[in-house]
């Protein structure tokens, strides 16, 4: 071999060899055994979660008609990665909008994510999506996610089936369920029962390849989990009781709450003006939403939960009960009225009837005199060492029958209404500076008193049940479930013996149907088959003329139905509020009207071109 | 003397039996990379992995024909076959076929064939000739004028082929060349150019210039021994630097620092020549035109950068120094590939469960980036083996290569070896982030008929040539 001076450089070649290769595993060991950074990073190029949405529960009235349902709609999304030139006026006049919002979408779907799908255009109809998906292959990038859109069968009840919208941003916050851009019950009974109603959403893993196509499941669905659909509901609702209310009170501004003593089920109620629920659904919905805000006669707010009335002298009937369980009026009590109540320069004004009157008459012919001697006596009863204590031992009773506080019902919104204590008058005329004169005026109905017209209903129901009454609701079956809520299955007693009630609803009794020339003031709610026992009420309020009230039940014996209705600035309660309580109950226990004269002359009066015109004269 | 020798007896079975198992870690991997749902079969022609098991039946024919060959014909016919290849590459340059931007391919029908490859076997045949011909030395200025010819004219070629990873490899024969006795000097020279190239992308002009300067009078104290001409030099060029700066300062000229100090060692550098002259002090001209010509280099490399190199050369050296970050672009195949080497941690995720590489997050995984489906399914474990694998079989052929008692069979031997090298640490390198993205195979593993072939014929022309090393004496 020949002499090599070189050969030494073997080793360091050999040497080079072994570092690289050392220098590789140390870096390998760093990137696959020390760093945890990898794993998840491989796991997010592949793993696509996608949320499935279930539908949402159906809502049926209480002869099992469906109300609400669901109709699919369409969400126009875009994938920015793969999005190519294309015709933006096409697109804009097939989704009919215009090219700036398009460009505006586009680049914030880019801001957002390069990657991930954006919303362009949510909740497009079905019509506009068939147009759509002819042209689709022109426009690369686009593509369309199905969802669901409450579908209404009658454009009535909006304020208790309430509507679906997008999450707020607080929601999203707090709540670990709701994601941006879910829709959520904002009103009625699509809030309250949204835990019901919404299912329970579903989520599927993906895998997907480096253009976003779907490969095949991750760890065979292992993982992914089934959307559950939501519950439906049967409401306590009958629509054709609701939809006649609804069509008695067109024009008007007012309320009627129907609800079923037995039960403490709402059976009506209806807000006037109301609006149609379709209006709040799918791409309109903001727009419309603003008109129906903006309107000055409030169709958005819910009167028969919402609307604070003094009750006038329907509240005679509380008063009375009141009286005989104190035993300060007895059957036999009579006073005598000559146009009114007087007491040194106090005088309180009586309408024209028969006098004197006995306990059962007062009633029937609504005597203001009775009543400011009856309340006078409770006030001044000799048990108690003050008017405080009186007072509030009388404000006692009116809570037992659920004024002055929430009833709990299902639906949002509820108010509490407004009922004066002690310290309100203490605070207005000093401390045990007041006297019964100065609170005459809740003997008649008058004065302090904010009344929901769900509360007076509610009043009612438990007149006719002589002295209970189940908490007012509108769902009475979700399916699935073997009852409903606890709270609507127990009896709330009121403070009074049932004998007194027989005394007090002979007096509703005669009020509808005394012979003519008795003084009985509610002769415009008889029925000829029906035994309706009723009692009218005649707010003054300072928002111009009276309101006309009317509280009813009927039959007498076996009370199916109790209801409140309220008329707006529509002037006595025999005028409008009796009348229209009468066709309700015909309508609900008969299901027909015996006479069409009635129904036509509530039907086609007109209160609220009156209003109209003195809030332009305000303005 | 000539004694009749039994091939097949005196075979190198080690390196063999790690030249198949390669080969079959290269096809399942492949299997696994490119591996479809509806090919299930390994031996499905239309796709990638039945293919590649066809090139590997050929390569087996390939070599076991290589081994009949008496092992006197490689020597005796290595100019003509590097002449031929030459004659090929410039034909397909002229003529071939385009695939991926280079245009480096011969097409028959279906097949198509890159004599790219084959280049590197008859460089290293021709430099082997070449080298261990009579009265060859690399002292002689001479000799390296031929060794760049043999091995720059096919890269030239090739680099005009727009195939700038495959001209690179040619690279590798500086191996050779530094065991054949390369001067340390020129080597060092080599890096020197290199790490200068490199500093200037990366640091501040200015830096480099007072580095070199720095390491200039290192050399000079190197060279010497002597202190005190380190310590003059020092001064005057301090001195000079503080007059041009007093006179910028003085007449707002507000010409830039570089241009000061530049213009202070042009001045200085009057006074070193003079000082060497009279004191008789050796090399200094050479170590000025040594610095100037660094400094030159430095100020012309954003010129060649910009100019000379495409611009995804650009982009990839900028992100592998660091200069530019941008994973979803030029960083994108490397971030990918080492989240798909990353994710398989220490076991792996299992064959055929790789997801990087399966759902194509990982460019060229049956190709250039086919150690991303070995790193993510068989985990640091399988990195780990194969690396093993890779070193096994070098220094196998560093110690067959230093058997030969031929010169020719040794620097052939070496010529392999270093070609292997230099795939290994760029293919590696690029895919765990170490090495800028150069597109080459990992030989014997990556998918592709002319690359496994022309590995197996490199390789099994050495084997031949270790069969009969006992045959010559010289």
């Amino acid at each position: 071999m020949a002499l090599d001076t070189y050969a030494v450089r073997r080793n360091i070649i050999a040497f080079l060899i072994v570092l690289v290769a050392l220098i590789f595993l140390v870096k390998l060991f760093l990137i696959q055994v020390v760093s945890s950074d990898y794993t998840p990073a491989a796991t997010n190029n592949v793993v696509r979660r996608i949320t499935q949405y279930p539908a949402r529960g159906l809502i049926y009235d209480r002869d099992g008609e469906l109300l609400v349902y669901n109709q699919a709609a369409y969400d126009i999304m875009v994938n920015p990665r793969h999005l190519q030139a294309f015709d933006t006026t096409e697109l804009c006049n097939l989704l009919n909008i215009e090219k700036q919002y398009l460009s505006q979408k586009l680049q914030a779907a880019k801001a957002y994510s390069r990657y991930k799908p954006s919303v362009v255009l949510k909740l497009v109809s079905a019509e506009t999506y068939a147009r759509l998906q002819e042209q689709m292959y022109q426009f690369p990038g686009f593509f369309v996610q199905p969802r669901t859109v409450r579908k209404y069968k009658y454009s009535s009840a909006a304020h208790l089936l309430g509507y679906v919208g997008e999450v707020s941003d607080k929601l999203v916050d707090t709540s670990s369920y709701y994601k941006s851009g879910d829709y959520v019950g904002v009103s009625g009974m699509e809030k309250s029962y949204e835990p019901v109603l919404r299912g329970e959403k579903g989520v599927k893993i993906y895998l997907v390849d480096v253009h976003n196509r779907i490969k095949g499941s991750y760890q065979d669905g292992q993982y992914d989990k089934e959307a559950q659909v939501g519950t439906n509901i049967v409401s306590s609702i009958d629509m054709d009781l609701q939809r006649y209310g609804e069509k008695l009170m067109k024009n008007k501004i007012g309320s009627i709450v129907a609800i079923e003593p037995s039960s403490g089920e709402i059976l009506a109620m209806v807000s006037s003006p109301g609006y149609d629920p379709a209006l709040l659904v799918g791409r309109p919905r903001s727009k419309n939403y603003q008109k129906l805000k903006n309107d000055t006669l409030k169709p958005l707010f819910n009167r028969g939960l919402m609307a604070r009335y003094p009750p006038g002298s329907t509240f005679k009937v509380i008063n009375a009960l009141i009286g005989r369980q104190e035993e300060v009026v007895f059957p036999s009590t009579t006073y005598s009225c000559h146009g009114g109540f007087y007491s040194g320069n106090f005088h309180m004004g009586c309408h024209n009837h028969p006098s004197p009157v006995d306990f059962i008459e007062s009633i029937q012919v609504s005597c203001n005199t009775y009543y400011a001697n009856v309340f006078k006596r409770i006030m001044q009863d000799d048990q108690f060492a003050s008017i405080s204590q009186a007072f509030t031992n009388w404000k006692g009773y009116l809570e037992s029958f659920g004024f002055g506080h929430k009833l709990n019902v299902d639906l949002p919104n509820e108010v509490s209404g407004f009922l004066p204590g002690v310290d309100y008058y203490n605070r207005y005329y000093g401390k045990d500076r007041w006297g019964y004169l100065n609170v005459i005026s809740l003997a008649i109905g008058q004065g302090e008193l904010g009344i929901t017209p769900l509360q007076m209903a509610n009043m009612t129901s438990a007149v006719a049940n002589r002295g209970y009454y189940y908490t007012p609701h509108v769902v009475r079956e979700v399916k699935g479930e073997q009852r409903i809520d606890a709270r609507f299955r127990e009896k709330n007693q009121i403070m009074i013996d049932s004998t007194y009630f027989e005394e007090v609803i002979r007096g509703m009794e005669l009020a509808v149907n005394g012979p003519p020339g008795s003084g009985s003031t509610a002769r415009t709610a008889r029925l000829d088959s029906i035994t309706v026992c009723g009692k009218t009420g005649t707010a003054q309020n300072p928002h111009g003329k009276d309101h006309s009230i009317f509280i009813a039940f009927a039959p007498k014996e076996d009370p199916q139905i109790a209801l409140a209705v309220y008329f707006e600035n529509g002037g006595f309660g025999a005028t409008w509020a009796a009348p229209a309580a009468k066709l309700m109950i015909e309508k609900y226990l008969t299901g027909s009207i015996s006479v069409q004269w009635w129904e036509d002359y509530v039907v086609e009066a007109n209160l609220i071109k009156h209003r109209k015109e003195e809030d332009e004269t305000q303005d | 003397m000539k004694r009749r020798i039994n091939v097949w007896t005196n075979i190198d079975w080690l390196t063999v039996v790690l030249y198949l198992i390669l080969v079959f870690l290269g096809w399942i991997n492949i299997y696994s990379a490119v591996y479809n749902e509806e090919h299930q079969s390994i031996f499905d022609f239309t796709q990638r992995y039945g293919k590649q098991m066809i090139w590997i039946v050929a390569a087996f024919v390939i070599a076991i024909f290589i081994m009949i060959i008496d092992s006197n014909f490689y020597s005796f016919f290595a100019y003509f076959l590097h002449f031929v290849i030459l004659f090929l590459l410039i034909f397909v340059t002229l003529f071939g076929t385009e695939i991926h931007g280079s245009r480096a391919w011969l097409e028959f029908g279906n097949v198509r064939f890159q004599p790219a490859e084959f280049a590197k076997i008859t460089t290293a045949l021709a430099l082997a000739r070449y080298l261990s011909s009579q009265n060859v030395s690399l002292k002689s200025f001479r000799t390296y004028l031929w060794v760049a010819t043999i091995v720059l004219l096919p890269a030239t070629i090739i680099l005009l082929q727009n195939d700038a990873g495959s001209a690179l490899v040619f690279f590798a024969f500086v191996l050779v060349l530094y065991r054949q006795g390369l001067s340390f000097g020129v080597l060092l020279f080599g890096f020197y150019v290199i790490a200068l190239f490199v500093l200037a992308l990366v640091l501040e002009k200015l830096f480099v210039i007072f580095g070199t300067i720095g390491l200039a009078l290192i050399v000079l104290w190197i060279l010497n021994k002597r202190f005190k001409y380190v310590m003059v030099s020092a001064l005057i060029l301090a001195g000079s630097g503080g007059l041009f700066y007093g006179i910028d300062h003085f007449f707002h000229l507000n010409v830039p620092m570089y241009f000061i100090i530049l213009g202070a060692l042009v001045f200085s550098s009057i006074f070193y020549l003079i000082m060497a002259y009279w004191y008789k002090i050796p090399k200094v001209a050479l170590l000025l035109l040594l610095l100037f010509g660094s400094i030159g280099l430095t100020y012309s490399v954003d010129h060649v950068f910009n100019n000379f190199l495409g611009s995804h050369q650009q982009k990839r050296i900028n992100q592998l120094l660091g200069l530019s970050s941008d994973p979803l672009g030029a960083g994108y195949n490397v971030n990918q590939s080492k989240i798909a080497i990353g994710s398989g941690q220490l076991t792996g995720k299992g064959f055929l469960n790789g997801t990087q590489t399966k759902y194509n997050f990982v460019p060229e995984q049956s190709t250039d980036f086919i150690f991303c489906t070995i790193g993510e399914e068989w985990g640091f474990i399988g990195s780990f083996v194969l690396i093993g694998l890779f070193i096994a079989l070098m220094l196998r052929l560093l110690f067959l290569a230093e058997r030969q008692r031929s010169t020719f069979s040794r620097i052939y031997g070496y010529g392999v070896l270093s070609v292997l090298f230099f795939h290994f640490v760029i293919n590696i390198g690029m895919t765990i982030g170490l090495v800028p993205v150069i597109g080459i195979p990992l030989p014997f593993i990556s998918y592709g008929g002319s690359s496994l072939w022309a590995f197996t014929i490199m390789l099994f022309i050495f084997i031949r040539l270790d069969v009969s090393r006992l045959k010559v004496l010289r």
